[in-house]
């Protein structure tokens, strides 16, 4: 097995036993990037001196007897809507084509602290919208197993570095499915963390009360070794919760005898293609195999999630993406009569038509007149949509679901239809709007393309998940498939 | 032809004066150079998050209970959309339906009648920025931003349409100005902007229920600012309604120079806010508790003192009203009285020159040098005789521009009362001699010409004779 393709747990066993430094994986990492990316597309910014000069320190702490953490020279790729302070944070869109953030985002911190070795940032839909990463306003990232087809979105970037081993792992952000679809598309682990588990300071807002900022990987183990790092309280972020964050390694044990899983019947149902329904089937006797024990149910408001989504995530956007007017950092239109036609000029040029197209439904939907009808009544859905989850985890433990109803599609396929596009978060975007944690883990295939299994669990209930996806990855090999 | 009443309401923004901003930890200092307080929230960068500053939750909850409020078990921020360039996130966080305080009232005092104004509520929010144009604004080829001000936290205070007069206005003010000030959130200073009031009026025919078509008024900095643009704005509509013309809703803008109220812009271009909760900010549940010891912390606020300094001081409600428009001048009543136990003499100083000269000198009560145990002194010195009460007015103007001692004062310039008869005898004789004509006058009934000859004896001793003393010697040598 090439470094490039080795997981963090195994990198780091080699590094603690003096096999390979600290450096010599970062290097292996970015030869692979020279190798791949030109195919692949995954990354706005490589940041290679920083990377090597921080490798380096690893190697000379670890030669100065200090003991490792566990993620210290780890590559790891971050989202480009994450702060990172001296590098530019483009958010992949125009309008930050030059924004070079002051300040580090809160998981950066950490992740500094940890001595992780950050290699670059990767690409993703503008400002986090959209389920193909074609949205970005630089370039169309591709699916590591067929160059012809998305990676999924928003998160697309991260999760085709990690397939493909450009990283080892991967920071995403999910506010409708955007860490798990594209992980589900590119046949890696990717996980929501409980809304408030991970610090969102630092994280370029796109839906403030969905986004979560997770980690990818190609297990489940590196999963919870990176989820150690980024969970925890975080003063700088009202919403971050005052939680005694778990050892996540400490659920990673085989036995989940007589663990209750459910299977909502609206997962399964019509609009899921027959092929992944036959992976997740297949999956569902793994869990009954182990001992689990796993029933259908129901989640009545699921159809619900989607308009309720689209009403409360632009109406969101559009107010926290009003700061990009260009009268203080960013791309500004040139040429401009007045203020209020700088103010036009600059968002008419600097943003893509996916934000354009959430900025007016937001603005509509909460402008006077029509909040009663469309942004007070999502969210009453959303709390139907809470109170569904919460009546099914008082029987079970987790709730499993394909991620995706499809599986990669092709470049373009859905570019010309957005309510097309919207559909492909079907099975995610419920799970946001309760802000309850969620992983995709690799399930199989369908068509020679990966299909990515959703284990979802009650909040804070990241371990039960582990602890079931753990399982599951022991008891197949799925996870161990490449690309070619 | 129909009377016609005014109804008036004001909106009141004063400035908390807490030391940080009220999502980060900027400092709110004023009159730093521009941009020298900010950081990544209060500038709004990408991915920022606030985080609310517990002192700005009780200092409102502590405004909000000075002025009767109720105050929410459950409260949250809310975001106000609007385009502004010195607006970083182009939303203020503000507070929409749920504010931290509402139903509440105080009470003023017109014309030696009360009335009772009510209080709808008292909200938190947070400033904008400021914009420095280079030249007028119409004008400037290009407009600065200072972001000092972002994030500088702020309480909003909306009154009941209650007012009918200019005067019942500025009344208002005045009160609530001091009751924030009493309770030490504010310092109040509307010069620097840390109290801004906006008014909106409309006028009615007396007897009817409806209201009028309201204008907002902005931009008033002075009582005075805001007597005159009211009722420049009460007759102005008044003369509307009397020509059967419609008053336009509309803000407008008091213009100090010209002396009249100028449109700034009609409501029908007014913005729909957008108003939703902020994501960002949980709700603020608010312990009673909590509310229970701020109320506990309450001072004594301006009305209970008034009361006290009437019912146990012994003043007339004139003085009290007087002496209690400010925390300051009230404290410094009372160390008075504490130090020098005649209230109404004090009293009457206080109102009195030092009211005088500190129009006079444009100080505030604040930065004067005369200390409530100097000022006790010197009323010491009267009391005991040491000086006249001519010679304390010397004595007190001199204490006022030096902030020396009065011991000090009346010793340099040998101020001290001559009492005695001894002295005072000579100088009687020589005035009576001087002046035949007036003790003839005094001889033949005319009581008043003492005043003159007594007038001469103070002269001519500088007016250093005990008064009295000159009084009884010059009537015994006349009398013989």
């Amino acid at each position: 097995m090439p470094l490039y393709y080795s997981t963090a747990h195994q990198l780091h066993d080699m590094l603690v036993s003096k096999e390979i430094s600290a450096e010599e994986i970062t290097r292996a990492v970015f030869n692979r990037i020279e190798q791949v990316e030109d195919r692949i597309r995954a990354y706005i910014t490589l940041t290679k001196d920083q990377a090597i000069s921080s490798a380096r320190s690893v190697d000379k702490a670890r030669a100065a007897g200090e003991e490792l953490p566990p993620l210290a020279g780890i590559p790891v790729a971050v989202k480009d809507n994450m702060c990172t302070q001296g590098v530019r944070t483009t958010c992949a869109s125009k309008i930050l084509y030059n924004y070079i953030p002051p300040y580090n985002a809160a998981v950066l911190e950490r992740l500094n602290e940890a001595r992780a070795v950050i290699i670059g940032k990767t690409n993703l839909d503008e400002f986090a919208m959209g389920s193909s990463c074609e949205n970005s306003a630089f370039f169309a990232t591709c699916n590591p197993w067929d160059t012809d087809r998305v990676p999924g979105g928003s998160s697309g970037g991260s999760a085709a570095a990690v397939a493909v081993g450009e990283a080892v792992l991967a920071l995403g952000s999910d506010t409708g499915g955007s860490i798990r679809q594209p992980a589900s598309f590119c046949g890696v682990v990717g996980m929501k963390p409980t809304y408030g588990a991970v610090s969102r300071y630092g994280l370029v807002a796109y839906a403030s009360s969905l986004d979560q900022i997770g980690p990818f990987a190609r297990d489940v183990t590196d999963c919870a070794w990176l989820l150690n790092v980024i969970c925890g309280h975080d003063p700088k972020d009202s919403t971050s919760a005052p939680y005694d964050t778990p050892d996540y390694t400490s659920f990673l044990k085989e036995d989940i005898k007589s663990m209750k899983i459910g299977v909502p019947r609206e997962y399964m149902g019509e609009g899921i293609d027959p092929a992944v329904k036959e992976v997740i089937r297949k999956a569902i006797n793994v869990y009954s195999g182990l001992g689990a024990v796993v029933e259908e149910t129901t989640l009545p408001h699921t159809e619900y999630a989607l308009p309720a989504y689209y009403l409360i995530a632009p109406a969101e956007a559009s107010s926290n993406l009003a700061r990009y007017d260009g009268v203080r950092y960013g791309y500004r239109a040139e040429n401009a009569g007045d203020l209020a036609d700088m103010f036009m000029q600059t968002r008419s040029e600097g943003f893509g038509a996916e934000v354009k197209r959430r900025i007016m439904l937001g603005t509509y939907a909460l402008s006077a007149g029509y909040y009663d009808a469309y942004y007070n009544q999502a969210l009453k859905v959303r709390t139907l949509i809470k109170a569904d989850f919460d009546r099914a985890f008082e029987k079970f433990d987790l709730l499993l679901g394909p991620t995706s109803p499809v599986t990669a599609f092709k470049r373009g396929e859905k570019m010309d239809d957005p309510l097309q596009m919207y559909m492909v978060d079907i099975c995610t975007l419920a799970v946001n709007l309760a802000g309850i944690p969620a992983i995709s883990i690799p399930a199989g295939m369908a068509d020679k393309l990966p299909v990515g299994l959703q284990l979802m669990g009650r909040p804070f209930g990241e371990g039960d998940i582990l602890r079931a996806a753990y399982a599951f990855e022991q008891n197949t090999d799925h996870h161990c498939k490449l690309p070619e | 032809m129909a009377q016609y009443e005014a109804v008036i309401g004001l909106e009141v923004h004063v400035e908390l004066k807490t030391n940080t901003k009220i999502f980060c930890s900027s400092s709110t200092e004023f009159g730093a150079d521009p941009n020298h307080h900010v950081c990544p929230v209060c500038l709004g960068l990408p991915g920022v998050l606030p985080v609310v500053n517990k002192k700005v939750v009780e200092y409102a909850i502590k405004a909000g209970l000075a002025l009767n409020c109720q105050i929410a078990s459950f409260s949250k921020f809310d975001r106000k959309n609007y385009y502004y360039p010195d607006l970083p996130k182009n939303y203020q966080i503000s507070q929409y339906d749920l504010p931290i305080a509402e139903h509440g009232h105080l009470e003023i005092n017109v014309d030696g009648a009360d009335k009772r104004i009510g209080i709808t509520r008292v909200h938190m929010e947070e400033d904008a920025g400021k914009l420095v144009h280079q030249g007028t604004i119409s004008t400037t080829p290009f407009s600065l931003v200072d972001y000092n001000r972002t994030g500088v936290p702020l309480i909003e205070i909306v009154s009941e349409p209650d007012m009918a007069s200019a005067d019942e206005a500025v009344a208002y003010l005045e009160k609530l100005k001091a009751i924030i000030q009493y309770t030490g959130v504010s310092d109040c200073k509307m010069q620097e902007g840390s109290l801004r009031c906006d008014a909106n009026i409309s006028v009615r025919p007396v007897g009817q229920i409806e209201l009028g078509t309201k204008a907002e008024l902005k931009n008033m900095n002075s009582f005075k600012a805001l007597h005159k643009a009211i009722t420049y704005e009460i007759e102005r509509q008044t003369e509307l309604v009397e020509d059967g013309a419609k008053v336009i809703q509309e803000t407008r803008t008091w213009d100090e120079a010209g002396g009249v109220t100028l449109s700034l812009r009609s409501k029908e271009e007014a913005h729909d806010y957008r108003y939703f909760p902020d994501p960002d900010l949980p709700p603020l549940v608010i312990d009673r508790k909590w509310v229970d010891d701020i109320a506990a912390g309450l001072p004594e606020l301006p009305d209970e003192r008034r009361k006290r300094f009437v019912n146990a001081h012994g003043l007339p409600e004139y003085d009290a009203a007087v002496l209690t428009a400010t925390r300051e001048l009230a404290d410094y009543y009372e160390e008075c009285v504490r130090l020098f136990a005649n209230p109404k003499l004090v009293s009457n100083w206080v109102m009195g020159d030092l009211a005088k000269m500190m129009n006079a000198s444009g100080r505030e009560i604040g930065d004067i040098r005369i200390s409530p145990g100097k000022l006790a002194k010197m009323l010491q010195l009267l009391d005991k005789g040491t000086i006249s009460g001519k010679i304390a007015k010397t004595v007190f103007e001199e204490m006022f521009n030096t902030g020396k001692d009065p011991d000090k004062v009346v010793e340099e310039k040998g101020l001290v009362q001559i009492s005695d008869t001894g002295l005072i005898d000579k100088v009687v004789e020589e005035v009576i001699a001087a002046n035949p004509k007036s003790a003839e006058d005094y001889r033949a009934g005319k009581e008043k010409a003492i005043g003159f000859l007594v007038g001469q004896v103070m002269k001519s001793t500088k007016g250093k004779a005990n008064p009295g003393v000159v009084n009884k010697l010059l009537k015994e040598k006349l009398d013989q």
